[in-house]
């Protein structure tokens, strides 16, 4: 008799079993794992997850400052129209109550009620509006940023439902003969679109700032990363109470306003 | 069958009548004009070989479309080791500034017609 013996093969297939189960696991684990450093973090910017904060006091010290909402509208070529029912916002002013529904307390600083606020889309953690997309034109980047592909979006509009700020517009008309001029850099929409704010992703690839935040005479708007302890978004909120916009929806918006 | 000879004869005439253009043309010598487009001046390397972007040039549009919105990736590095910008109305439109000649010529030849211009303008266009 040669070889193998009753005893020897129950050991020979039990090592093997072993061997086969803790295979997968064990070469995954001695595998190199290089972190495949995203485009953002190679150009551009470096950050993990972007965040706006506004300071309502010292925003429209000049009435009727409009020059964030001017600045964002040239670059991104979004129409001007007379009709509030086909307007398009990215960036906008609306009244404080409006703005913060929630806020109940009626005797807060009279600074602050009586300006109109500064809105825009929360780009929130939790984006209803990226829930119910069914062509996954509007989805959340690693960033953040809540992103719009216009070249997939097929106007259905369940996006501008979801979302509970009213941050997106849709084009019911031909936006182009509503563009006072047209920024050749960056392409128009069509009839059937819906857009909204993007927190200038097309200039954080480039390390520019956002258009609004350098755009504001009063240095009103703070961007950066939330995920970095010392940047001066993170030191603003340190020092200063901050509201957000609906917060009981659990949306988690990342535009704070510095009461 | 009844009236044969009227209805082949028929069937022949229409027949000739209805390949007469192919007849003439093939008579004459002549085919389509194809399309006079005017490719640019100054630049002689595109981002890939000619004969890839004749037949291929939509498809690395749709690539890059996606790669700079849904990816976040800018760069493209031709087969000839230069880099380029993913950008339509700045690295294509940017040598290739005479869309009407060159490729609105193609475009109607084949009678197709993209709607990127629906969105992206040409640097030149007038609106």
């Amino acid at each position: 008799m040669s070889g193998i013996d009753r005893r020897n093969f129950i050991k020979i297939a039990g090592l093997t079993t072993i061997i086969g189960l803790s295979g997968k696991p064990l070469a995954d684990a001695f595998a190199s794992q290089p972190a495949q450093a995203s485009a953002a973090e190679k150009e551009g910017h470096v950050g993990k997850r972007w965040a706006l904060v506004i300071d309502p006091k010292k925003c429209l010290e000049k009435e009727g400052c409009r020059a964030c909402i001017d600045a964002c509208h040239r670059i991104h070529n979004v129409p001007q129209f007379d009709n509030r029912k086909d307007e398009i916002k990215w960036i906008w002013k609306e009244e404080y109550e409006k703005a913060f529904l929630d806020q109940e307390n009626e005797f807060i600083e009279d600074s602050l009620k009586e300006k109109p606020v500064l809105v825009l889309c929360n780009h929130c953690d939790n984006p209803p509006c990226v829930r119910v997309c069914p062509t996954q034109a509007t989805w959340k980047r690693q960033d953040g940023i809540v992103m719009m592909d216009w070249h997939r979006c097929i106007g259905c509009r369940y996006c501008v439902a979801a979302c509970p700020y009213g941050s997106r517009s849709f084009n019911w008309r031909d936006p182009r003969p509503f563009i006072k001029e047209i920024d050749k850099d960056f392409p128009t929409r069509t009839r059937g679109v819906v857009e909204k704010c993007t927190f200038c992703n097309e200039r954080l690839a480039k390390g520019l700032p956002l258009a609004c935040v350098e755009a504001c005479p009063e240095k009103a708007m703070a961007f950066g990363d939330l995920e970095d302890p010392e940047s001066e978004v993170r030191q603003l909120l340190r020092n200063r109470f901050a509201i957000r916009r609906k917060p009981y929806l659990g949306t988690q918006p990342v535009v704070f306003y510095l009461v | 069958m009844y009236d044969a000879g009227k209805i082949i004869t028929g069937l022949i005439l229409f027949l000739v009548l209805f390949t007469t253009p192919i007849w003439v043309n093939l008579a004459s010598g002549t085919s389509a004009e194809r399309p006079d487009i005017k490719l640019p001046v100054d630049e002689k390397q595109c981002v890939a070989a000619t004969e890839y972007m004749k037949a291929s040039h939509m498809d690395l549009i749709y690539e890059w479309r996606d790669q700079v919105v849904r990816e976040e990736l800018r760069a493209y590095h031709s087969l000839s080791g230069k880099e380029y910008e993913m950008s339509l109305t700045k690295t294509c439109l940017g040598c290739h500034s005479n869309k009407a000649e060159f490729c609105d010529r193609c475009h109607n030849y084949v009678a197709v017609s993209p709607y990127c211009w629906d969105c992206h303008t040409e640097p030149k266009e007038g609106i």
